[in-house]
């Protein structure tokens, strides 16, 4: 199920822009690929994120991958009942098991993410 | 290769992973749930990939004890032993089970990935000795039921009579109505039961024993939570804690070497200087800070490196980051403060005894 108001990366996050303001999270296809999540460490509050560069770090009982910022900005928030319940990443990854709000530095960062069609496709030939 | 359970998994919606040239389920559901039905119920693993060696003939029991650390010979008739085939330079080859299934016959269960290897070195070890050696390994289903509900669910499908099968003992047997090799092995820390039969009928077992164990909630387990059970039981994973690079006195596992028995063995010399030297020691260590020790992460003592994650993981159980490690012998006393490199941070962890976790008695 891929959402079709969020842009995607190539590696399975999404992004939902509303004004200056992106929500960041993987996507249940990258949640289910990790399996149980048990650890996730996202970047400080006010930590200034370059797009396309790692930035946290998402551990699962069998592997542990990075979190890349699909967008570059300012971390204004990030979730913090991941730190308690990093299983809302499994159950609910585009609601609850948000990871991040950053303010938008270049808002033309957006047209180059994936739309829900050409991420649909990606996953598609996994 | 595929197992003859391949079908089962499929219809399951098994996600499947190749592991020494097999391709087996690594979860089903998901590891952490799989891993909670073991310790509080039941599971099931099709373990099919392993290897099974037969050996049968007068001079078995002296030939396994000369090509083996351990001493197959003192093994009573339906008694199994934990045992290690090591290099003449007393690296390991590969951990065993070594079932004595009658007075001069022996079945051997290796690791998938050495199974061919271990095949090998016992064709070549007991060259010209008055026995039969028969690699069954293709030819054999294995199914391993574990958990504190195992017997029960088992139990009304086997002639074997369980109140009389102690934990590692082994007896023949029917499991829903095919003739079985039925042992009180296994891989979990649990309770349970390792069931050997002809390939053609693994699934008629399997079936059976997920029909039996449905009220019982059984559910069946994947390679991911078989990790994470054994490591919680302190056991070793060959490729991880055992090696050729390893002893088995390293290890901590030097009780599977039986110098008191007669004659000389593959190893002998080089694990007798090895036991009163260890380069290293394999501890547990209990992670205290976020992250997982992960296997191939550096250890230090201070700004002093001293040595190397074997295996690690979230324990389901515990709910707390455990691993396991090769580090100095003089830094492996339970209590001890190590760091662990995750990735650029040093985590404290402490030394601990294993295992993680024992199973209530």
């Amino acid at each position: 199920m891929v959402p079709q108001d969020l842009r995607y990366t190539k590696e399975h996050e999404w992004v939902r822009v509303v004004g200056d303001m992106a929500t960041v999270g993987i996507t249940d296809y990258a949640a289910e690929q990790l399996g149980d999540i048990v650890f996730v460490e996202l970047p400080e509050i006010g930590r200034a994120v370059v797009q396309a560069t790692a930035i946290g770090v998402i551990e699962s009982v069998k592997a542990v991958s990075d979190l890349f910022a699909p967008i570059g900005g300012e971390v204004v928030e990030s979730n913090s009942e991941l730190s308690t319940q990093p299983e809302l990443v499994n159950s609910d990854p585009f609601g609850k098991g948000w990871m991040l709000r950053v303010k938008v530095d270049d808002a033309d960062q957006v047209g180059g993410l994936l739309d829900a069609a050409a991420y649909e496709a990606l996953i598609a030939e996994a | 290769m595929a197992t003859p359970l391949a079908d089962r998994h499929a219809a399951l919606g098994a996600r499947m992973v190749e592991f020494a040239g097999w391709m087996m389920p690594l979860q089903y559901t998901g590891i952490l749930e799989e891993h909670r039905a073991v310790r509080s119920r039941a599971g099931l693993f099709d373990l099919s990939h392993m290897g099974e060696i037969f050996v049968e003939g007068p001079e078995a029991a002296d030939g396994l004890g000369l090509a083996l650390t351990s001493n197959p010979g003192a093994l009573k008739v339906g008694r199994a032993q934990y045992s290690m085939i090591c290099f003449p330079d007393g690296g390991i080859l590969d951990d065993l089970i070594v079932y004595r299934l009658a007075d001069q016959r022996f079945m051997i269960v290796a690791n998938a990935s050495n199974s061919a290897a271990v095949s090998d070195a016992l064709t070549a070890r007991l060259a010209g000795l008055k026995l039969v050696l028969d690699d069954r390994s293709l030819a054999t289903a294995l199914v391993a039921i574990q958990g504190p509900r195992a017997a029960a669910i088992i139990g009304p499908l086997t002639d074997v009579d369980l109140t009389a099968l102690r934990h590692y003992a082994i007896a023949e047997g029917t499991v829903a109505g095919v003739p079985a090799l039925v042992a009180r092995t296994g891989y979990t820390g649990e309770d349970g039961f390792e069931v050997f039969v002809e390939i053609g009928a693994g699934a008629v077992v399997w079936d059976a024993l997920m029909a039996a164990g449905k009220a019982e909630g059984i559910v069946p387990v994947g390679l991911g939570a078989r990790d994470t059970l054994r490591l919680e039981a302190g056991m070793p994973l060959y490729g991880n804690e055992l090696g050729p690079d390893s002893t088995p006195f390293e290890a901590g596992l030097g009780r599977v070497v039986a110098f008191t028995k007669e004659g000389d063995f593959v190893g002998r010399a080089a694990l007798a200087k090895a036991a009163d030297e260890p380069r290293k020691r394999l501890v547990g260590l209990a992670v205290r800070g976020r992250g997982i020790a992960r296997h191939g992460y550096e250890v230090f003592r201070g700004d002093r490196r001293t040595g190397i994650v074997t295996s690690g993981t979230l324990s389901p159980t515990l709910g707390d980051p455990i691993a396991m490690a090769y580090v100095a012998p003089s830094d492996a006393e339970p209590g001890t403060i190590l760091e662990v490199a995750i990735r650029d941070q040093r985590v404290p962890a402490e030394v601990v005894a294993l295992p993680f976790y024992k199973r209530p008695s």
